[in-house]
């Protein structure tokens, strides 16, 4: 600045300074021109301070590892699962033909017939069952008997036997009884209606499978894959971008973008695809009223034909939502209700209490200076205890619940409404008090219309702060078993973080982000 | 004289009538609020795995059950010593904790989760800080002129505040496994909304005067915020985010406790173990750090913004 005041040239309309003026200029305001260096390099030291502070927390608590271990991947299907679920058939080999399966609880329902999985039955020659794993013996070995080896031979076909059940009714064959004819199976060809071929729609993927072979088609590239059954996944033509095989004769993942995704087992196909919205939100597959859609469902709701004989079918509707196994909307509720009332009753409660022991923690209106600094010391006591310690002697006490989040709200309040109440108090304007003792009132009547008036707004604000506050502290000391939303949010997200294809359950959430 | 005595008996009425009135609303109220808090308290109990009633005699089982083998042990807990009663079991294996700087200088387990806890609320209050300071500038009014932005940047910041910490940290404990890190986003996240909405209130309250003045000599907006506002409202910038620092370190507790590391997740395991020692040297040690920071912090509020700090809440 001193430069700037010497150098630069003076434009011919501004006042030029003389060498001189401007040392005396200097003199006089010292601070200004030559600031102590803390002054002058406070910013930039801070700044330095922070940087090598954040570095050393990056170190400290390793953040480029973690961030470098990241599933990121989860992170997408989590938001995705806010507004979407996912179908998750799965196409299994049975040896010429296919058995579509579905995990339990399957959004779709029992026994799905889905628009997108088009399928193609013939009749095709099953063996027996228990000739299933015949088929891969070879031929001369055929007439094995695990339980019986001693007759090894005694049906000299080219047919596999197989016996596990009955080792002596092999030997007694001849014995021809009516039981025998169930124990020994003969080891006959069935002809069945079987699935043969099945062509999935996943977004603008198509996969067919079809013999031994799984032909995906995406993006305009395709891929196919032979599959040796049980053993070995092998991609007949190179991988596209898509798809992913770690290991040759390995799995084929494949990624569908947003509409899911698919893996090609040795045994399995196994396809996700994404739906948008809620499923089942209002029945689950189990209630009556699940297969019925939209109009139909209101319909039946008010005035159809009663489904159960026993009760009105708006009853069932309102049973079957509220006990929604997948959804749970009672417990939600409950759970919801339980935060609330937790925050209302614990900062309603210390509200009570913090009232009149801050007149008595307040120094200038209670002049008594050993009962001012106990109360102040017990409200920092209450607050210090942290809300979490407090939660857990609680839960230990009264067991898991909201009487456990109510006491512990109300003993963190009662501290910290007692420091911020007893604080107002000692910043009141004496005057009025004064004028309401000097016409003869008692000293409750000095409080109530003297010094009441004047704090009761600041009370109630942050009292009424308090408990918007204590509404998400609720959430929180409810995730450690005091009650309330928090466990069941909590336990919602655990339990998905290991199973990660197990969809969160976004009510919780909603819920949740409606009380906060 | 006599209308004048009627004119008096309507106004008198009519106080009358208003006086009745507000009473009819303070009764109906206080009765509102009660009948609402018993039902409350009937609905706490009834939906509590013990009642009232029952429970309060259990009330200190919590003291109970903290009752350690003699009353040295929660020190060489809390200092990591070796105990006469070490069976092997992890309840009194308080060497093991230990963390070694060097061959024979260490540092007691409990000691540097309780940092790990304060560098998680230290560095979240200065994400906050940082990027609270960035946004509130662009959502006062007095320095951002166009509507659209303010808009835009204070609907962000609730957005980044509506989420409780919980939500956010489980979404991150699934990313990144268990520790720290998804606790330093969760509380980060909060404390951006909260400090830059407490920022942008301080910054609309500021005087405008400098800022004219910078604006006459022709300084482009980062100049006039920088010296024509940033000099007036830093220290109360500092006084609020010394007060989230306050509440950071409790939550980063808490959210430690389920599952973010620190301080917390040790006090939980001890407790739910029935480790009496530990969960003993655990609770002193963050009693004394919370008053010693709450301490800190409202020495150097005082210092910095004078009785001003003790007017506001916690944000």
């Amino acid at each position: 600045m001193a430069d700037l005041l010497t150098t630069s040239p003076a434009p011919s309309s501004s006042i030029a300074l003389s060498s001189v003026d401007v040392e005396s200029f200097k003199q006089r305001h010292r601070e200004v021109f030559q600031p102590p260096l803390l002054k002058r390099y406070g910013l930039l030291i801070t700044f330095i301070l922070c940087v090598v502070y954040s570095l050393y927390c990056w170190w400290f608590f390793a953040i480029g590892k973690t961030l470098e271990q990241a599933n990121w991947h989860i992170a997408g299907s989590y938001l995705a699962d806010w507004v979407s679920y996912e179908a998750r058939p799965d196409v299994e080999f049975e040896g010429g033909y296919f058995e579509i399966t579905y995990p339990r609880f399957s959004p779709l329902g029992d026994n799905p017939k889905p628009e997108w999985i088009k399928t193609r039955v013939s009749t095709v020659t099953i063996k027996d069952e228990q000739s299933k794993t015949a088929t891969s013996v070879a031929e001369p070995q055929a007439g094995i008997s695990f339980m019986a080896p001693k007759k090894p031979a005694q049906k000299p076909t080219t047919e596999p036997v197989l016996n596990f059940m009955a080792p002596a009714s092999s030997a007694t064959q001849d014995s021809g009884s009516d039981n025998s004819a169930e124990t020994i199976r003969p080891p006959v060809a069935r002809q069945e209606e079987k699935i043969t071929e099945v062509v999935l729609t996943v977004g603008d993927a198509t996969i067919k499978v079809e013999g031994d072979r799984v032909e995906v088609a995406y993006q305009g590239d395709s891929l196919v894959a032979n599959i040796q059954r049980e053993q070995a996944v092998i991609p007949a033509t190179s991988l596209p971008a898509w798809a992913v095989q770690k290991r040759p004769g390995e799995k084929i993942k494949m990624s569908f973008g947003w509409a899911g995704r698919a893996e090609i087992q040795n045994d399995e196909v196994k396809i996700n695809k994404r739906f948008f919205g809620w499923e089942n939100f209002w029945f689950d597959t189990n209630s009556k009223l699940w297969p019925l859609s939209g109009g139909d469902r209101i319909a039946a709701i008010f005035g159809g034909e009663r489904l159960e004989p026993t009760r009105s079918n708006l009853s069932l509707a309102w049973e079957d939502f509220l006990y929604n196994p997948s959804w749970q909307h009672y417990d939600v509720w409950l759970k919801l209700l339980q935060t609330i009332v937790m925050a209302f009753v614990g900062t309603l409660f210390a509200t009570f209490v913090a009232f009149p022991l801050a007149f008595f923690a307040a120094r200038n209106i209670t002049p008594n200076r050993f009962l001012n600094h106990t109360l102040k010391r017990l409200f920092d006591y209450f607050r210090s205890v942290d809300m979490l310690i407090w939660a857990l002697f609680f839960t230990r006490g009264f067991g898991p619940g909201p009487l456990a989040g109510i006491s512990a709200i109300f003993l963190t309040d009662t501290g910290t409404l007692g420091k911020l109440y007893s604080e107002a108090l000692e910043n009141i304007d004496d005057r009025q008090r004064e004028g309401v003792k000097s016409v003869g009132a008692n000293t409750t009547l000095i409080q109530r219309y003297g010094v009441v008036p004047q704090v009761l707004p600041v009370f109630l604000s942050q009292s009424l702060y308090f408990w918007e506050s204590n509404t998400r502290s609720a959430t929180i000391i409810g995730a450690v078993g005091a009650g309330g939303i928090g466990l069941k949010l909590w336990e919602a997200m655990r339990t998905n973080q290991d199973w990660e294809n197990v969809a969160v359950n976004p009510g919780d959430k909603m819920t949740t982000e409606m009380v906060g | 004289m006599v209308v004048a005595s009627s004119e008096m008996a309507t106004v008198e009425a009519h106080f009358r009538e208003l006086r009745s009135r507000k009473r009819l609303y303070t009764w109906g109220s206080v009765f509102g609020l009660a009948v609402a808090l018993i039902a409350s308290l009937w609905f706490a109990n009834e939906t509590n795995s013990g009642k009232f009633i029952d429970r309060l005699p259990h009330i200190f089982d919590f003291f109970g059950d903290m009752v350690p083998r003699d009353w040295v042990e929660p020190f060489r807990a809390l200092l990591d010593l070796p105990s006469p009663y070490d069976d092997g079991s992890l309840k009194f294996n308080y060497p093991d904790g230990r963390v070694y700087f060097t061959e024979s200088i260490y540092v007691p387990e409990y000691f540097y989760k309780m940092l790990e806890t304060l560098n998680i609320a230290i560095l979240a209050t200065l994400i906050g800080f940082t990027f609270g300071i960035a946004l509130c500038f662009l959502a006062a009014k007095n320095v951002t002129t166009s509507r659209w932005l303010r808009f835009c940047v204070r609907r962000f910041m609730e957005f980044l505040r509506a989420f409780p910490e919980i939500v956010i940290a489980g979404f991150f404990l699934a990313i990144f496994s268990l520790g720290p890190i998804a606790a330093i986003i969760a509380v980060s996240i909060h404390t951006i909304g909260a400090l830059g909405k407490m920022y942008f209130e301080v910054v609309e309250n500021a005087d405008m005067k400098p800022d004219e003045g910078l604006r006459a000599s022709g300084a482009n907006w980062f100049e006039r915020v920088r010296f024509g506002i940033v000099p007036q409202v830093m220290p109360n910038f500092i006084s609020y985010g010394l007060l989230r620092f306050e509440i950071n370190v409790r939550a980063s507790t808490i959210i430690g406790a389920v599952g973010g590391g620190g301080i917390g997740e040790v006090l939980r395991l001890s407790i739910s173990r029935g480790h009496e020692a530990k969960t003993i040297a655990i609770i002193a040690l963050l009693f004394c750090t919370i008053v010693t920071v709450d301490q800190f912090s409202a020495w150097l509020r005082a210092k910095l913004v004078g009785q001003q700090a003790f007017d506001f809440g916690r944000g």
